[in-house]
């Protein structure tokens, strides 16, 4: 379907004047008078990219891009052939002696950074359990994180417990406050779904925010011990705090791979399947015989023990825990890595984090206008590629769509 | 007993504001089955516009009560324009694709419009200029103060108004129409797109005027101000049944009496809460609301 081009610039000019319109009350008006040449800078450069962005579309339509077409094409295919030959496990290596070799070659700041990036790895993956596999979204999620993170500080700081031990349990801890989440939403589905997780998620993080006693409040819990270990050291074994950044990448590198490893099985094996078929027809997936409520609450359980996970890693790498981490953004952070990526999709939820914590990075001096692109992006992505970057093989099509 | 009397008061103004702004999710909701994230936004936008063109105006010397009146109609009449820009951009081209990405593509430009609001307005509160109307009376022993006294009279003069538009004109035949079945007004010469649009526009409309006294009542707007009380009006519009104008109103008017009680009497730190809580009751309890009809399962 083409427009004619007429109409497609007249289009074009409404919607500029329009957007003139809601630009300038917000940018002109002031006490001291009404001013026009801020709103009209901002407004020029807007309506200038988005020009130039149509006029190629424009060309493309018209076949002006068509000679560029073939050579694309055989690259493409040349690439394909290339990776084709390459056996996944070569390929596997590469990935990993490269995640191995990255400290070794790189500065302290892009320590920071990688760390991040795999902290938001194995959250996106946890939530890939529930959006993905199990077709439940969950606007709620930065709670399991919030859950796993002061496990793991209470434990530390009152305890004594160790980073290691705290694992499983801020895991466990997770897994029930995603039950006790799940189970009151099992009969929900689609959009109510998502505003009471919503709910929930700012439940837990008001309640974090007002336990003077438990958590201190606003003012967070200080002083969380580093993970441990014992190296082998001048013939005996000694403990040492995993304190430099270096440390806690191979640490959180071995979470992330335990937790890529067990998603990828999951998603092969017969809970995997039945979550698909969850997701693709609860009514259908029932008559088969799908124990669909335990599923969904596996589901919840499973993608919270991961945030769990991750959470624990999170205290023991800044020290320092406070109810400010844990807001709503940040799930929609997480979702939207997922979203992004590709639902389902295990390669797709990696890119997804990368493109979302590691590429801003790259561009610090628009720190501001982060989350506005992010926004932005997010819902271009639903109108161009709403199956995502990497989409996953086996997304088959929703029941809703159907109807 | 007093103290009672003032929550009261307290109550019905901030259930006035929710019950406005939980009208705008339930129109949305009733006719194209979304959860419209970035009403709350638009809510905040309108709060915006109030303290631009209530300063500017002031600032010209005109009258209080011409300053107000005129930022009233001109900030609904901006949030209503946004609204469909937001509609036509990111929801009408997604009208066939799944649910889902339709709620993320909301969720998308809600982040994107509060992200606008801080980059142009900054991060900081923006104080309204409450010093225009003051004092008040004393009605059994509770303070009303004349801005609350504005607040209720503008909410109940739009409410009667949206009641009179969507039971008594053309317009509102259509929009109940097209709320019921799409093919079927479309068939009948009812042209859905405009009505969708239109539906937005009101919603949003409604919104700016909450937006507008909320700023008035607590003397202050933020950029972020529109995430939690669009929660709460969406649980107000779920608690009255989503979908029905009426059960909105009634809903709206609960969430704030019990969040205005639940400050004064249980925990003032945990306000937030109650209504999160009375969300996730009603949804499992009675799923259609006080006054929802029954809805099908793909809805629930």
């Amino acid at each position: 379907m083409t427009i004619r081009a007429s109409k497609l610039w007249l289009g074009y000019g409404l919607a500029m004047v329009w957007f003139y319109f809601l630009l300038w009350p917000l940018m002109g008006i002031k006490p001291e008078g009404l001013e026009f040449q801020t709103s009209l800078a901002v407004w020029g450069k807007v309506a200038a990219a988005s020009a130039v962005l149509l006029a190629l579309y424009q060309l493309k339509q018209g076949g002006a891009f068509r000679f560029l077409e073939k050579p694309a094409q055989a690259g493409a295919e040349a690439l394909a052939a290339v990776t084709g030959r390459v056996p996944t496990w070569l390929a596997l290596c590469v990935v990993a002696g490269a995640a191995v070799a990255f400290p070794f070659l790189t500065e302290r700041y892009a320590h920071d950074v990688a760390i991040s990036v795999l902290v938001y790895i194995i959250l996106g993956l946890g939530l890939n359990v529930v959006v993905g596999l199990a077709g439940l979204l969950d606007l709620g999620y930065i709670a399991f994180f919030g859950v796993g993170a002061y496990t793991y500080a209470l434990m530390s700081v009152h305890f004594g417990l160790s980073f290691w031990l705290c694992l499983p349990i801020s895991g466990c801890f997770a897994a029930i406050a995603g039950c006790i989440i799940g189970y009151p939403t099992l009969r929900m589905r689609g959009d109510y779904l998502a505003i009471v997780t919503l709910g929930f998620g700012e439940i837990v993080r008001i309640v974090i925010n007002n336990w003077m006693s438990l958590t201190n409040g606003p003012n967070g819990i200080l002083g969380i011990k580093a993970p441990g270990a014992y190296w082998f050291n001048k013939g005996s074994f000694e403990h040492i705090w995993l304190n430099n950044l270096e440390q806690l990448y191979f640490v959180i590198l071995g979470l992330a791979v335990f937790t890529i490893v067990a998603v990828y099985r999951l998603n092969y094996s017969r809970i995997g399947r039945a979550f698909e078929a969850v997701r693709e027809d609860q009514t259908a997936a029932e008559l088969m015989g799908v124990n669909t409520l335990r599923l969904k609450l596996l589901a919840y359980a499973l993608g919270a023990v991961f945030g769990g996970l991750a959470g624990t890693f999170f205290a023991a790498r800044m020290k320092f825990v406070s109810p400010e981490s844990f807001t709503f953004i940040e799930s929609a952070m997480v979702l939207a890595m997922v979203v992004l990526g590709g639902m389902g999709s295990i390669p797709g939820v990696i890119l997804g984090s990368l493109a979302l914590i590691a590429l801003p990075e790259v561009f610090r001096g628009f720190e501001l206008y982060r989350m506005f692109v992010f926004g932005g992006v997010m819902a271009v992505m639903m109108l161009f590629r709403p199956r995502g970057l990497w989409p996953a093989k086996r997304m088959g099509v929703r029941s809703e769509e159907k109807d | 007993m007093e103290f009672l009397l003032q929550q009261l008061v307290n109550g019905i103004t901030l259930g006035g504001v929710y019950a406005l702004v939980a009208l705008g999710y339930t129109m949305v909701y009733g006719i194209i089955q979304l959860i419209n994230f970035a009403h709350g936004e638009i809510y905040a936008a309108g709060g915006y516009m109030g303290v631009i063109l209530i300063s500017w105006l002031f600032s010209q010397g005109f009258p209080p009560a011409v300053c107000l009146g005129a930022a009233l109609v001109l900030a609904m009449g901006y949030c209503a324009m946004l609204a469909m820009a937001v509609e036509k951009v990111a929801y009408k081209p997604l009208r066939q694709s799944s649910r889902l990405s339709v709620l993320l593509s909301a969720l998308g430009m809600s982040i994107f419009l509060q992200n606008g609001l801080m980059l142009t307005q900054g991060v900081y509160d923006r104080a309204y200029p409450t010093e225009m109307v003051q004092g008040g009376f004393e009605f059994g022993g509770a303070v009303v103060s004349w801005m609350q006294v504005i607040i209720v009279g503008v909410t109940v003069l739009l409410l009667v108004a949206l009641n009179l538009l969507v039971f008594k004109t053309r317009i509102g035949k259509a929009m109940r129409a097209t709320a019921q079945d799409k093919t079927m007004s479309a068939l009948v010469g009812i042209n859905s797109n405009r009505i969708i649009s239109l539906t937005f526009a009101i919603g949003a409309g409604l919104a700016a005027a909450a937006g507008i006294m909320v700023g008035l009542y607590y003397g202050s707007v933020r950029y972020d101000m529109g995430f939690v009380p669009g929660v709460k009006a969406f649980s107000a519009a779920v608690l009255g049944g989503i979908g029905n104008i009426t059960g909105a109103m009634l809903g709206g008017l609960i969430i704030g009496m019990i969040e205005v009680l639940a400050a004064g009497y249980i925990s003032s730190e945990y306000k937030d809460v109650f209504a999160f809580v009375i969300l996730i009751a009603v949804l499992y309890f009675m799923p259609t609301g006080i006054m929802g009809e029954n809805v099908d399962d793909t809805r629930v």
